[in-house]
């Protein structure tokens, strides 16, 4: 199946495996597309999880991850692409409806967005938080001085 | 915590019937602090009279940051996190991250291990199922059944204590296979957990399953069919309730369960009755695979040839296990150092929680709290 997808899209995929487990780094272009492709014609029914990681060092900082599951195959994929910060991705809550709290969490802890998504908030931390904290340069004591001094009224939660 | 927040677009421009009573339709609140909602889950809820239009769940009261401590602790100083999450089943949690830093490592656990895993594991749905269905029925009404099965799983909360001295977050297995060999009499004490328990699940279901009350209160609420489970990643009971034979020990076997035989019950209607029932089965089938498990179990060696400091190569793994309440995946990502570079957790409570809304559509107010306790979430696991 990826030898097909590589055959139609080219260099925009690069298929990998890495201890027994197929992922694929996509060109953020393309997402779109073939998750599209593998929803409907390859039968990835199933949105396992949607991740990510953030490299500050790098020039596009954030990896995106989805872990997909087809239910007539038994099988699992990771899709994996790289954008920028500040950069969007189009929302795959039109594809997976149970998208949408994963698309939120990534929003909430990454400050990555998704175009189209119909409700793009905060989810586990509270609206007025400041700063997104699973990117690496969000130190962990940020919030102690942030949120638990001004909310809280207690010097510090650590 | 925050501003009380005004509903969310989906809630106002849902186009709705004829009004249901002629009555205005009307906001209100349900939570965080409520017996009924399992934890702190604030649950908004637009109504039309007595029938519920549409619902936005907030949580996050119960979060901790688990995936960036995740980052700030070694591999193995991480382990006893996780049992923090479902705090219910501790042990799965912990059989899930262990597994999964062992793909990383490329090291498996000696089959005693794996065995004794299992035997744990199993244990864990059980008294996982137990505290559900205690809860969940004195949340409609009855009350009975919470004595009996709180008195029934202290038997496996005792097993534990005697493992490894922790009842409920018990840390019971190790990166590489278990700390601990089992304690003198641990195979006649589960056996005998086995020979007392078979018969209390009967009692259990002569108290509910003919019961008026329950069914009515049951049977027709909350239902979802198996499409909509999929779309939205609901899995694990509720998913087969729903028809689909679907169990990740049979689809995509970890540990050793390949070796055991066992069934997957799967429900018809896909209503809070039907995944009763799946949930009374499953423990039934996991006193069966525990049974098979103690008479097979072999010697040996318990851990694992790994490393005091673990410095996985750089890689990335998703692994998933079947917990109780459903598909629990680990995604960890290496960089060769001796702290995780990402630790995703894809709880199965999170994912399964977003299709409340779509379950309790056009029911009343008091089946949000019956779809809520058949849903089976932990806001510990929601949260993180």
């Amino acid at each position: 199946m990826i030898a097909k997808l590589k055959g139609m899209y080219g260099s925009g995929i690069d298929p990998l495996t890495y201890a027994g487990q197929n992922h694929m780094m996509v060109d953020s272009s393309l997402i779109p597309e073939i998750l599209q492709v593998l929803r409907n014609e390859e039968q990835f029914d199933y949105c396992v999880d949607i991740t990510a990681l953030h490299y500050p060092q790098r020039e596009k900082q954030f990896d995106v991850i989805w872990v997909l599951y087809s239910f007539p195959r038994n099988e699992r994929i990771r899709v994996k692409t790289q954008i920028a910060d500040g950069a969007t991705l189009p929302s795959s809550v039109p594809i997976w409806i149970g998208a949408n709290w994963l698309e939120r969490e990534v929003y909430d802890m990454f400050g990555i967005k998704f175009d189209g998504h119909p409700d793009m908030k905060r989810i586990l931390l509270p609206d007025g938080w400041k700063g997104h904290p699973l990117r690496k340069d969000y130190g962990i004591l940020q919030q102690d001085n942030e949120w638990v001094q001004i909310n809280l009224g207690i010097e510090s939660g650590q | 915590m925050t501003d009380i927040q005004t509903p969310h677009s989906h809630l106002d421009l849902e186009t709705h019937e004829k009004p249901f009573l002629d009555a205005n339709e009307l906001v209100i609140n349900m939570g965080p602090q409520h017996p009924a909602t399992h934890g702190v889950l604030r649950v908004i809820l637009r109504l039309d009279g007595e029938k519920v239009l549409g619902l936005e769940c907030v949580i996050g009261y119960l979060h901790r940051g688990v995936e960036k401590i995740g980052e700030h602790r070694t591999y193995t100083m991480f382990n006893p996190y996780v049992d923090r999450m479902d705090y219910v089943a501790a042990v799965s949690n912990g059989l899930g991250y262990c597994e999964t830093v062992e793909k990383l490592l490329h090291v498996e656990a000696p089959p005693r291990a794996q065995h004794v895993r299992v035997i744990l594991t199993e244990l864990n749905r059980i008294a996982s199922h137990q505290l559900w269905l205690g809860t969940h029925a004195l949340d409609i009404g009855a009350i009975t059944p919470l004595f009996y099965t709180f008195r029934d799983r202290e038997e496996i909360l005792k097993i534990y204590e005697k493992y490894c001295g922790a009842r409920l977050t018990t840390h019971a297995f190790r990166i590489g296979g278990l700390q601990y060999e089992t304690y003198t009499g641990f195979e006649k004490e589960v056996k005998n957990f086995l020979d007392f328990f078979r018969p209390k699940i009967d009692e259990y279901e002569e108290l509910l399953t003919t019961n008026r009350i329950w069914v009515e209160r049951t049977k027709g609420v909350g239902i979802i069919s198996a499409e909509d489970c999929i779309a939205y990643g609901v899995t694990g009971p509720v998913l087969r309730a729903s028809g689909v034979k679907w169990d990740l020990r049979k689809a995509q076997p970890y540990a050793n369960y390949k070796n055991f035989d066992f069934e997957i019950p799967i429900g018809e209607n896909g209503d809070t009755y039907d995944r009763y029932l799946v949930r009374m089965a499953e423990m039934r089938q996991s006193v069966r695979i525990i049974e098979q498990a103690l008479a097979a179990l072999p010697e040996g060696p318990i851990m694992a040839k790994v490393p005091k400091v673990m410095k996985p190569p750089v890689g990335e793994v998703y692994h998933s296990i079947e917990a109780p309440k459903g598909e629990l995946g680990y995604f960890i990502v290496s960089d060769g150092s001796t702290q995780p570079y990402r630790v995703r957790v894809r709880p199965p409570s999170f994912v399964n929680l977003q299709a409340l809304d779509e379950m309790c559509r056009g029911e009343l107010v008091a089946d949000v709290i019956a779809v809520i306790g058949t849903l089976d979430i932990v806001l510990g696991e929601v949260d993180r």
